[in-house]
């Protein structure tokens, strides 16, 4: 199976929806010098991640080369129950996209 | 140069048209383009204009951030930024860093003032917090100490 870009685990506590997502990224900076030739490794990050909940838009972040690699994320709403799906997707710098869905526990 | 600034214009543009058509963009929340002016910025105030057109901010005793005092590594450092305040948006910019702006989230109607994620300093530096609630912005600043740098110069 191939490696999951996107892994989230969403739980309801104390009436909020609690996600933590993980992405797979190299999130490059453009600043890093390849060892062997000397030249820069290009910029190759993430710049758009959308969460959404039954069509909304919860979450919209911005994001720049200075997020670590393989980013973590969490964020809490309301207004969702157990068994409601959450999607998340990213888009990056290349043109590079992937998303996920996940059932709120 | 010029090639590659113009890819990078062709591909942000293209895939805000193709995410749109294929219904990945829900319009409850309206997609700014990424906004490049902040993300290039190097200095703070730079960075703040480009994301909000303002770059004027207020403390704020009700901003949290959870962060270490001495980050280890530089290119891994946690950090949670909490508000009690019903914010709008939340960005959070490294002072030291080759281009200040790290990250900003745009927050739902429901959506608590809750942030955590992972980030790169390249030295010790403030780590600026800011949040928009009420059509102002209001930030809070901690100093993080790095041993290692992260931004791999």
């Amino acid at each position: 199976m191939a490696k999951k870009k996107i892994r989230i685990r969403a739980k309801m506590k104390d009436g909020v929806a609690e996600v933590k997502a993980l992405m797979s990224h190299a999130m490059e900076t453009g600043l890093r010098k390849n060892k062997k030739t000397g030249k820069k490794i290009p910029a190759h990050f993430i710049q758009d991640v959308t969460c959404t909940h039954k069509g909304n838009n919860v979450l919209v972040a911005s994001w720049g080369p200075a997020i670590s690699k393989n980013p973590y994320l969490s964020f809490k709403f309301k207004g969702a129950a157990k068994g409601d799906a959450v999607k998340i997707s990213w888009s990056d710098n290349k043109g590079g996209k992937a998303s996920a869905e996940a059932k709120i526990g | 140069m010029k090639r590659r600034t113009f890819l990078k214009g062709t591909v942000t543009g293209g895939m805000l048209g193709i995410a749109a058509s294929a219904g990945l963009l829900m319009p409850k929340m309206v997609l700014a383009a990424w906004p490049k002016s902040a993300f290039d910025a190097t200095k703070i105030d730079g960075a703040l204009n480009g994301l909000y057109n303002s770059a004027s901010h207020s403390k704020s005793g009700d901003i949290k951030i959870k962060a270490p005092d001495i980050a280890e590594n530089g290119a891994v450092v946690p950090i949670t930024v909490s508000t009690g305040m019903k914010a709008s948006s939340i960005a959070v910019l490294i002072k030291e860093n080759p281009s200040p702006l790290a990250c900003s989230y745009e927050l739902g109607g429901n959506t608590a003032g809750f942030i955590s994620c992972r980030v790169k300093m390249g030295k010790t530096s403030d780590l600026i917090a800011v949040v928009k609630s009420g059509g102002k912005l209001h930030s809070t600043t901690r100093k993080i100490k790095v041993t290692i740098g992260g931004c791999g110069g």
